[in-house]
């Protein structure tokens, strides 16, 4: 067994070095984790991908209802449920792993993760044993399906501004709910649905499991959307809807509690959910560039598809390393604490609580990657691109969404800064300290040691010791100047976000290449070794610019001047031919036929 | 029903073929390996089979170490036990001995496998594993019923269907639709792993057959494209173009 990764905590990569040791990388999986995966795989290519036309169109209500049994025949619905009810009762990064593969099935994944993930883990989570034992078993076998209503048509962000009541019966034997929720993902066919409703006046939400059979509940028609147009979205009515009162989850006003931690996870697995979608939207625009021939050639012989074809598999290959190694840390966290004695249930949630930050990362970093892919493949398939008969336009309609649910990415920006400063304060984890210390060493003559780079990466590790510094610099002299008028400052935090968002993709790609290097070799290794030189440059131009951005917003003058110096010496790197380094990696991608990093 | 199922562990359809060593060596770097997919239908109906009549399910494959995984894959689909023959599969009458020697011993009612491996393609092994065990061999086995120690089989022959009645136990090389492929359930998934899987040493025998070397086949030059009143100019290029009259 390897060291496990305890030492770092959850937000703590900005600060300290992570051994390449310590990390997960997708090449550990092991046999057992590969053959779900490829068993899923199968399930999408034979379920799903045939059927993609009839499930957008929507015609045949039993379609999808029917593929969600299907899965759950597979086992695929409670991958890291207890086996005590119903599940496999399999590590969290093995449920990652499914997700990612969902992940190419378009509509399908947004019905996957609103049954098995919002819809069966607050349950799961909170639930008391008896709930655990009467709902569980026909969530994981799809007996029943489940919904999540937290969204409603004035509190979408604001989530806990719901307004939807829950109003105790005066026998005290129930709670009537109700109120009007929206957006909600499997609604047209769940039989549970999660509904969080306030209590009189309560500052919190509590949250409810309420059966469809309960009565009080209408729904409106499928909202049309611009994509994933297969998955069920419905504004759901709640009209005195009575629900015993043994079915509220956890106890009263813990519902924005469960809402937010729930999405803690919802949104790590959204991460991994879209990997399964980069790497069909390349393996397709592969074979199309080879295919489609101009001016005599194929298309994928000239450098401006190679270009794309190569920073597409870059940045899946970053998200890819952040995803697991944010779901391997979430486990081994979880782990430790069942050690330590904690109930198996709290540690879970303890263990993804640590990692909110890494949670909300792979959520915004995983969705702008699967935009810009989809964006680059259709524009690989030109006027094809364009075209319904061909699969960029769904795959691009369908990938828009994540960017909006499970928190748009601006308010998990905003949350991962936050979080970061909330546990400075907290001296959860060290920041200020090194933030002084980077201040310091702007005061000082820049060292001219040059670092030992006899060692793989070691380079590229030094540039990303340099860009924590920027971080450091600057997280830690805005919350000094601008102290709580921060929040009020979103640009700001927008920057400082992106900053932290490509440090961790950044590093995680470092670690996972070192790995990799000390397993196989260099050579074996080389095009991951290229795909984290290129990722490595342009996080430094976007952490440069981003950081700029913050020093001209907030400081002037002579401090002005001094911080744009250390941003300056911060983000100093070595030239890097990324024009060749991206040919070699757009050569292999084509050699091979499709994604070369991970089978999936 | 004691059922023994032959599969082949071959390269994924959709791996690029490539050769080492002056072309006499295939290059297995990221190839990935499955179930040979006649193998799999095979493996598919025996499952079938012995969920309807109880007994046992084995199979079976004669290569080395490195198609473990193939075989735990056939384990996951629902097999009850495996089988490897420690040798690389030389050749097919090498192949056809290994798999007879144990299914004699084993005396099974059933011995399934896919019509032809899809690397070599050979569909050789069920004929010779019949003659070698005097029992009837039958191939491509499209279905395939039991109704005591009867099979029922129909298979398609030149210009039509033939329905057979064959009395067990027999070889039978298999091809769809006799069942549609399974895909393992996580729960068979992990339970492969606590299923037995036998490793045997190989019997020596003489190999009657060598590679020589490999050669791909020639890139598919453009399509051309006639008018329907260019038929004399279409026969003249198929007979001396195309050299296929
Ligand atoms: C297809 C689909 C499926 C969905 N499924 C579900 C489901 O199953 N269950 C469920 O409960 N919900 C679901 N949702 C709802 C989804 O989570 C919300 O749409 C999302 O949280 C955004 O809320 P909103 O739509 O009200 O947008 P708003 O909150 O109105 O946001 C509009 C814009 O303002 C920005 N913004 C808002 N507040 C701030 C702030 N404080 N600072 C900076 N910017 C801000 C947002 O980032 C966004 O750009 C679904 C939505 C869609 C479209």
């Amino acid at each position: 067994m390897e060291t496990k990764n305890n030492s770092i905590n959850g937000g703590e990569y900005l600060i300290a070095d992570t051994e390449s040791s310590q990390v997960f990388i997708p090449e550990e999986f092991s046999e057992e984790q590969l053959m779900m995966a490829q068993a899923c795989q199968d399930f999408v290519d034979t379920e799903i991908e045939p059927h993609k036309e009839a499930i957008d169109s929507m015609k045949q209500p039993d379609l999808v209802p029917e593929i969600l049994r299907k899965a759950g025949e597979l086992g695929l619905l409670g991958i890291a449920v207890p086996e005590e009810y119903g599940g496999l009762g399999m590590s969290f990064n093995t449920s990652m792993l499914i997700a990612d593969i969902i992940g190419s099935a378009g509509s399908f994944s947004t019905t996957y993760g609103a049954h098995s993930g919002i819809g069966t883990l607050p349950i799961l989570y909170y639930g008391t044993e008896e709930q655990k034992q009467k709902y569980l078993p026909k969530l994981v076998n799809a007996e029943w399906a489940a919904c999540y209503c937290l969204t409603e048509p004035d509190a979408g962000s604001d989530a806990n501004s719901g307004k939807t009541k829950a109003t105790l019966s005066e026998d005290g034997s129930h709670y009537l709910i109700t109120g009007q929720k929206m957006w909600i993902s499997n609604g047209g066919f769940a039989d549970l649905l999660i509904v969080f409703a306030r209590i009189e006046d309560d500052k919190y939400l509590s949250a409810f499991i309420v059966e469809k059979s309960f009565g009080g509940i209408t729904m409106n028609e499928e909202e049309k959307k611009m994509g994933i147009k297969g998955s069920s979205t419905r504004q759901v009515f709640f009209n005195d809807c009575k629900v015993p009162v043994e079915n509220m989850l956890s106890e009263r006003g813990n519902g924005f509690k469960i809402a937010v931690n729930i999405l803690n996870i919802g949104r790590v697995k959204l991460g991994a959910g879209v990997l399964g979608g980069c790497r069909k939207v390349l393996a397709d625009a592969i074979q199309y560039a080879g295919e489609r021939k101009q001016f005599g050639v194929s298309i994928n012989s000239f450098g401006a598809i190679k270009q794309k074809l190569a920073e597409m598999a870059i940045r899946t290959y970053a998200c890819e390393s952040l995803c697991y190694r944010a779901g391997q840390d979430i486990e081994d966290r979880i782990e430790t604490l069942t050690n330590d004695g904690m109930d198996a249930t709290l540690a879970k949630l303890k263990g993804v609580e640590e990692f909110a930050i890494e949670c909300a990362i792979a959520k915004v970093h995983g969705s702008e990657v699967l935009d810009y892919v989809v964006d680059q493949g259709v524009q690989i398939y030109g006027g094809m691109g364009y075209s319904a008969d061909a699969p960029m336009e769904r795959a691009y309609r369908d990938a828009r969404i994540s960017r909006i649910y499970e928190g748009t990415n601006e308010i998990n920006r905003i949350l991962m800064v936050g979080m970061v400063l909330k546990r400075a304060m907290k001296g959860e984890i060290n920041l200020m300290g090194p933030a002084l210390a980077v201040g310091e060493e702007l005061k000082a003559v820049p060292s001219f040691d040059s670092p030992d780079t006899s060692q793989p990466l070691a380079t590229e590790k030094e540039v990303l010791r340099k860009l924590k510094k920027v971080f450091l610099m600057l997280g830690g002299r805005a919350s000094q100047v601008l102290g709580t008028k921060l929040e009020s400052e979103q640009e700001i935090m927008m920057n400082l976000a992106d900053i932290m968002i490509e440090i961790y993709a950044a590093e995680s790609a470092i670690l996972r290449t070192e790995k990799l290097i000390s397993k196989n070799g260099t050579e074996e290794s080389a095009i991951q070794l290229a795909a984290t030189q290129v990722y490595l440059f342009e996080a430094v131009d976007k952490i440069q610019s981003a950081g700029k951005e913050t020093i001209h917003s907030f400081l002037s003058g002579d401090e002005q001047k001094v911080m744009l110096m250390g941003l300056k010496r911060f983000t100093k790197m070595d030239a890097v031919n990324t024009k060749e380094l991206r040919r070699q990696i757009a050569d292999a991608l084509i050699a091979k036929g499709k994604y070369l990093f991970f089978q999936g | 029903m004691k059922i023994l199922v032959c599969i082949t562990h071959v390269p994924d359809t959709t791996s690029r073929i490539q050769f080492t060593d002056n072309n006499t060596k295939f290059d297995k770097t990221g190839v990935q390996f499955v179930i040979g997919p006649y193998d799999d239908y095979a493996l598919a109906r025996a499952v079938e089979l012995r969920d309807q009549t109880g007994g046992k399910l084995t199979v079976l494959n004669v290569g080395e170490a490195e198609t473990d995984p193939t075989l735990r894959k056939a384990l996951a689909i629902g097999a009850d036990e495996a089988i490897r023959i420690n040798a690389y599969p030389k050749d097919s009458y090498f192949v056809a001995q290994q798999i007879a020697r144990v299914a004699q011993e084993g005396a099974y009612d059933l011995i399934l496998m896919g019509r032809e491996s899809s690397d070599y393609n050979g569909g050789m092994v069920h004929g010779m594993v019949g003659e070698m065990m005097g029992l009837p061999s039958i191939s491509p086995v499209m279905r395939l019923d039991i109704e005591g120690n009867t099979a029922k089989l129909s298979r398609e022959i030149e210009g039509g269907k033939e329905e057979l009645e064959v009395s067990l136990p027999l070889v039978a090389g298999c091809q769809e639709p006799i069942a549609e492929w399974k895909i393992p359930n996580m729960r068979g998934i992990m339970s492969a792993r606590s299923k037995p899987l036998t490793v045997k040493e190989a019997d020596a025998y003489d190999v009657h057959a060598s590679i020589v070397s490999y050669a791909l086949p020639p890139a598919k030059g453009a399509v051309k494209l006639f008018d329907k009143d260019q038929m004399e100019e279409l026969v003249k290029l198929l007979k001396n173009e195309a050299n296929v009259l």
